[in-house]
């Protein structure tokens, strides 16, 4: 990721320990207490069914669902979607590997990339490359 | 209660201008406004309803009603992005079927070529607010790499190719040749296309629509009163518009609200796609106009590539005419919003007003479809079915 800056996007009263996770390299999910199904972006009402969540750590596995290589950019970068072992997809970067190589499909696993005066990003890596 | 019938487009303007580095935005917006009531035969004073969206300066329709000095008692200003001029055209149906308005005037106006705005390739915060803003922006999603990812998972699903995505920017600029006021006036190749440099993989410079200054306005009316003007009468037939999302984290890239809003619009209006002469499709970029023409209906989810290939969409040429103006991928993309000037070009058509070159022969029932927002993400979705009668 040399070269991009992060941006930092303030965080809401119910995320902070989202982020005090991710400070210890652990992601985390909310899981719906009623219907049992995880969602993304994390809310404390279930948008599957209304129900209340709870915070669970993820096993930060996935795969790749969709992928774009941003070239009109000062450093280009990756933009993906990733499909979690759970069952839920976030938006994330790829870093660390061979832009080109990066195709839907591929295992992934999560790293967290450090941001000036903010808690670490989540973002992923192929598994290859570990 | 139904809109099929219930208001006609009456009025019809898109500004000529292009580049606009010495007008106000209040002014485009003016500009735009009497243009079109004058092409409907009315004037300010005639105005009961105004509709705007966030592209119009103030507080929702509050500033403009005070520059214009409008006397309405009906004003709209949902904001679906790109989207909200048909939404808007279906909403002012609706409330003129309730009497809360006669005249309805909508307006679209902005100037993001004269002050430089990277529309496509920055990524924006918006509001902090924002429940999502957290979780997306850090990761530089941009309008033009979320759409290039619907891109690259429609073509790992149904093998779309780049050179099929090319054919519908060739097709808008056969169009846009015969249309003085276009950006892009050039005929351009597939080759063209797929050689110009990538901006959001697989998205390419020329899989973009332009950026533009300009606006545009439409003035909907209650039928006797479309009736007792000089102009041809364009009826609203039927409506649609549905708000898609990331589903609570079930992400679907492969289709877009068009498969609800498009339905709903075929369904009120009692036709079906093949009876459509004309379609004015939303063209932010190649992809959105593929995924759009799948999802209403024109072909089955997945052969959009091949629908689209070999100037299908060329009027005269093909089996579905678009965007005869050129589209935003070729004519203008004023304030980054382009359903305004979807809608005025199906008017042109219908009126059999559109330059000889495109103009569909005996041109009768029309689609005018637009997403905004960002079609990766969240966006709004509106669906139009006019007739003219």
């Amino acid at each position: 990721m040399a070269g991009r800056s992060i941006p930092f996007s303030p965080a809401s009263p119910d995320s902070a320990p989202f982020w005090q996770a991710a400070g210890e390299g652990r992601l985390l999910l909310r899981r719906c207490e009623a219907c049992k199904r995880v969602h993304w972006y994390p809310r404390p009402i279930c948008p599957h069914c209304g129900g209340a969540t709870a915070w669970e750590e993820a096993s930060g596995r996935g795969t790749i669902y969709s992928h774009s290589v941003m070239r009109r950019a000062p450093e280009p970068y990756a933009i993906a979607y990733v499909r979690l072992e759970e069952g839920t997809t976030m938006m994330t970067n790829i870093v660390d590997c061979d832009f080109d190589a990066i195709h839907v499909g591929q295992p992934v696993r999560v790293v967290f990339v450090p941001r000036d005066g903010a808690p670490p990003m989540p973002m992923f890596t192929p598994e290859a490359a570990a | 209660m139904t809109v099929r019938g219930a208001a006609c487009i009456v009025g019809a303007y898109e500004h000529p201008t292009r580049k606009a580095p010495d007008t106000s935005l209040a002014q485009l917006h003016a500009e735009v406004a009497l243009g079109a009531l004058a092409d409907a035969g009315l004037t300010l004073r005639d105005v009961d309803g105004y509709f705007c969206a966030g592209d119009a300066p103030g507080l929702g329709p509050l500033s403009m009603v005070d520059y214009l000095n409008l006397r309405v008692r009906h004003v709209d200003s949902t904001d679906v992005g790109g989207s909200s001029y048909l939404l808007h055209v279906s909403h002012a149906a609706q409330a003129i079927a309730a009497g809360k308005c006669d005249i309805a005037l909508i307006t679209l106006a902005g100037r993001p070529r004269s002050e430089g705005v990277a529309t496509g390739t920055t990524a924006r915060a918006g509001n902090p607010a924002q429940p999502d803003v957290q979780w997306e922006y850090p990761y530089g999603p941009t309008i033009a790499n979320m759409y290039a990812m619907c891109a690259t998972r429609h073509m790992h699903e149904f093998g779309t190719t780049s050179e099929q995505l090319a054919w519908i920017k060739v097709a808008a600029s056969h169009h846009a040749q015969h249309n003085p006021h276009a950006m892009l006036r050039d005929v351009v190749t597939v080759e063209d296309v797929v050689n110009s440099p990538l901006v959001a993989a697989p998205l390419h410079r020329l899989d973009c629509c332009v950026i533009s200054d300009g606006g545009g306005a439409l003035v909907v009316a209650r039928p006797e009163i479309a009736r007792s003007l000089k102009r041809p009468v364009v009826m609203l037939r039927g409506a649609g518009e549905a708000v898609k999302g990331q589903m609570g984290g079930d992400v679907d890239l492969t289709f877009t609200g068009a498969r609800w809003s498009g339905p709903r619009a075929f369904a009120e209006a009692g036709v079906t796609p093949a009876d459509i002469r004309y379609a004015s499709i939303y063209d932010s970029f190649t992809i959105t106009v593929l995924m759009q023409l799948e999802d209403l209906g024109f072909c089955e989810k997945g052969q959009g590539g091949r629908f689209v290939a070999d100037g299908n969409l060329i009027s005269g040429v093909g089996r579905l005419p678009f965007n005869t103006d050129g589209g935003g991928l070729c004519n203008n993309h004023p304030s980054n919003r382009g359903g305004m000037t979807k809608v005025i070009e199906a008017v042109r058509q219908l009126r059999g007003e559109a330059h000889p070159a495109v103009q569909v022969k005996d041109c009768a029932l029309a689609l005018a479809h637009g997403t905004g927002g960002s079609l990766g993400t969240r966006h709004g979705s509106a669906t139009l079915i006019l007739e003219r009668m």
